[in-house]
């Protein structure tokens, strides 16, 4: 049993840490909204369908004309996920306004039926441009960086397997690490992230210290956004074909992933990004191995809800979370 | 002319007049016209009417059993359309009776529970399973399917494994508070339905993905319960059983103490409300009502599968609950008539007539555009308005409202005697 798992261990901690670095960009958005308002942002992972989508969208229209041609593929990745990070961040401010921002005295089951309402409407709203603009609503994006690169683990030890990947998976996993050092830089380093520290801490303290508090939460739902839905660029890349409710299933992994790091913490949410990124391939490899066939590969989702259940019984802190304890 | 066309509206006699006028006038031109969706959806809004009309409790509840049981099968059995008319109103039954049941958990006791139809599902295939031969796969005795008889007692069986399921899922769930009891609900919903989706193997015992197809249909002294209007009666039973319940632990102790736990759970606990077995409670009180409506459900369509359960009808009886106001009974009650019948009538009549128009080539609306497809659109802009304009819901949640005078007269023996010790006291 023990050499079946290590066979096919190089290929699932590849695909792994693709899944992983995904969940990890999610869970951020996720983490962030968290820490400063004390909200499940239900909608985090139909911003980043939407991201996904208008992705999508532009790298099939720019491939249509013919001066792109000239331009190198990966210029224009960087154009189009610059483009829909900040289409999504606008819809996260948006969204903020509309659906948060007048509830924020409200009870707190609330705003978690807006965050449920906003995402159906996403949804849907989606499905409807898609369909009317292409006539089906899953979309199937243009192929790019998808030559197979094998990397020859059996040459290593006769243990492992040979391993491959596209070099989309490259891209993926260079971008998602240099989105969040970036967003670590921007949170820890800089003079708005300094304020958005400050509001999590105390949100009336902050306003006395002359932080514009409104202004605050909306920079943090754009920059949450504005990387939700360049992780939908990331995700349509590498898994080819996308529909308007792959953001839920995977929005709920995302938050799993910020529950486990510890929620409100930024380096927890990519730490619980990628080891649940892993877990989940490695289960989707080897459940069947391990339980001797009786729960196969479609129990993985079961699989990261009892991870999650697991974590809020024994450690509801998280990984890297400090726990806090509830005032009167 | 305003003012006494009001105190004409307030007159008790004028509205009996009136509300006769109108039940009569709807019911025969539902008898009369051969398929008029407007004069059934009229007739059921009758029920509305009389809700707010000045009459004694009693004498609503008796007028409203009248019209349900005797006038509105009467009326309707006139055309062809008379069985899917039943089929609306069983529906309708069913998910009245699943909204009281989330009423329970998100209305009175404040738990945010997104994977309410996973007791549904427990409840249906609780009775499939045996009222089919699928039974036999892992029963070591017993003959299988076993009679249409037997659909009563699997109500009560039903109700039960849906209270353990709704307990089994409380046990570790209730640790964790609000927004995370919403999404690990909403996991364990997801859980029930991958593992029935998937319990084909090693042991067949819900038949995966395929479903179960051919459930006994139920049977009572001998007659086979088969067509929607045998089922209306049924769910009509059950229904008036989950309102005379809910309405009588709305204003228990038990319902006083959910209401103490959804307020404020640490000033409720310090008031020596146990936490646990409250919400405990509410969780299996509200599951059996659900679990018993999917006993009803599974021997309706007589075919039950997954893709039955999905989150989209945890979300829908959550948009019920919401719309009609959070733990308000006849909120909810209406919530759930409405949201039924929009998505049973109103979506597809729209759509055909949409469909017709655009046969008819009077304008062409592309098929994306559909109604029948806005569905979660729908939802999603009522949970928005809803949740932003108005969180009360239609119909807001009433407290009971108790007689300060009658009280003290009835506690006037011990308010007198610490008046006078309060009175010794001074002297002193």
């Amino acid at each position: 049993m023990l050499q079946e798992l290590l066979f096919s261990l190089p290929q699932v901690l590849i695909d792994g840490l693709a899944l992983g670095a995904i969940y990890a960009v999610v869970a951020l958005g996720y983490t962030m909204v968290y820490g400063i308002l004390q909200l499940i942002n239900f909608a985090h992972g139909e911003i980043f369908m939407t991201g996904a989508f208008i992705g999508t969208g532009f790298f099939i229209m720019l491939m249509g004309m013919s001066w792109t041609t000239a331009i190198p593929q990966l210029l224009l990745f960087i154009i189009v996920i610059v483009i829909t990070a900040s289409f999504t961040g606008l819809i996260g401010v948006g969204m903020e306004r509309v659906a948060y921002r007048p509830l924020r005295s409200a009870p707190r089951l609330i705003p978690l039926i807006t965050a449920i309402g906003i995402s159906f409407i996403l949804q849907d709203v989606i499905r409807f441009i898609a369909e009317l603009a292409t006539g089906r609503y899953i979309l199937t994006g243009p192929s790019l960086f998808s030559n197979q690169i094998t990397i020859n683990f059996s040459s290593i030890s006769s243990w492992f397997n040979n391993a491959s990947f596209k070099t989309s998976f490259l891209i993926v996993l260079i971008t998602a690490i240099l989105l969040m050092v970036a967003l670590d830089y921007f949170v820890n380093r800089t003079k708005w992230g300094t304020a958005i520290r400050a509001v999590s801490l105390d949100r009336e303290t902050a306003s006395l210290m002359s932080i514009n508090v409104n202004k605050v939460i909306s920079t943090t739902f754009f920059v949450g956004s504005a990387l939700g839905g360049a992780t939908g660029v990331l995700f349509a890349m590498q898994y080819g074909t996308i529909d308007p409710y792959i953001g839920f299933i995977l929005g709920l992994k995302a938050f799993i992933a910020a529950v486990l790091g510890g929620i409100g913490n930024i380096r927890g949410a990519m730490l619980g990004g990628v080891i649940l990124g892993l877990m989940e391939m490695f289960a989707a490899a080897n459940l069947s191995i391990l339980t001797g066939g009786i729960f196969g590969a479609e129990y993985k989702d079961v699989f990261a809800f009892a991870i999650l259940i697991i974590v809020l019984i024994f450690r509801p802190e998280g990984l890297l979370g400090k726990p806090t304890a509830e005032k009167v | 002319m305003k003012e006494k066309l009001t105190s004409f509206l307030q007159n008790k006699w004028s509205q009996v007049i009136l509300f006769t006028l109108f039940v009569v006038i709807t019911s025969l031109s539902l008898y009369l016209s051969q398929k008029s969706v407007v004069a059934f959806l009229l007739l059921l809004a009758s029920l509305l009417v009389l809700y707010y009309m000045k009459l004694k409790n009693l004498t609503k509840w008796i007028v409203s059993a009248g019209i349900l049981f005797i006038l509105l099968p009467m009326a309707s059995s006139g055309g062809p359309a008379f069985q899917s008319y039943m089929e609306v109103a069983t529906m309708v039954g069913i998910y009245v009776a699943m909204a009281l049941g989330l009423n329970i958990v998100v209305g009175l006791a404040g738990l945010l529970d997104l994977g309410f139809v996973a007791f549904f599902a427990v409840g249906a295939y609780s009775y499939a399973i045996f009222a089919t031969p699928q039974a036999s796969n892992f029963m070591p005795f017993g003959q299988y399917p076993l009679g249409g008889e037997s659909f009563w007692i699997f109500l009560i069986i039903g109700g039960i494994c849906a209270a353990i399921a709704g307990v089994l899922i409380g046990i570790p769930v209730l640790r964790v508070k609000g927004d995370y009891l919403a999404i690990v609900t909403l996991g364990f919903g997801e859980i029930i339905r991958i593992v029935f989706n998937n319990l084909d193997r090693p042991i067949n015992f819900t038949n995966g993905a395929m479903g179960i197809s051919s459930v006994t249909p139920p049977s009572i002294f001998g007659f086979n319960l088969v067509f929607p209007h045998h089922f209306y009666f049924v769910t009509l039973l059950i229904l008036a059983f989950t309102i005379f319940a809910v309405l009588r632990f709305e204003h228990s102790k038990l319902g006083r103490s959910w209401k103490a736990v959804r307020e404020n759970e640490i000033a409720a606990q310090a008031m020596g409300i146990p936490l646990v077995k409250t919400k405990l409670l509410a969780f299996a009180l509200g599951a059996t009502f659900s679990g018993m409506m999917g006993v009803v459900f599974a021997a309706k369509q007589a075919f039950i599968d997954p893709t039955s359960f999905t989150l989209l009808e945890s979300f829908t009886i959550l948009v019920m609950v919401v719309l009609g106001g959070m733990g308000s009974v006849p909120g909810v009650i209406l919530g759930a008539a409405l949201v039924t019948i929009l998505n049973l009538q109103v979506l597809t009549e729209l759509t055909n007539w949409v469909n017709q128009l655009n046969l008819s080539g009077m304008i062409t609306i592309p098929d994306a555009l559909s109604p029948a497809k806005m569905q979660k659109l729908l939802f999603g802009l009522l949970l928005v308005i809803f949740a932003l304009y108005r969180p009360i819901g239609l119909i807001p949640a009433k407290n009971k409202k108790f007689d300060e005078s009658k009280l003290k007269s009835s506690n006037s023996l011990s308010i007198d005697r610490e008046n006078s010790v309060a009175i010794d006291k001074d002297n002193v």
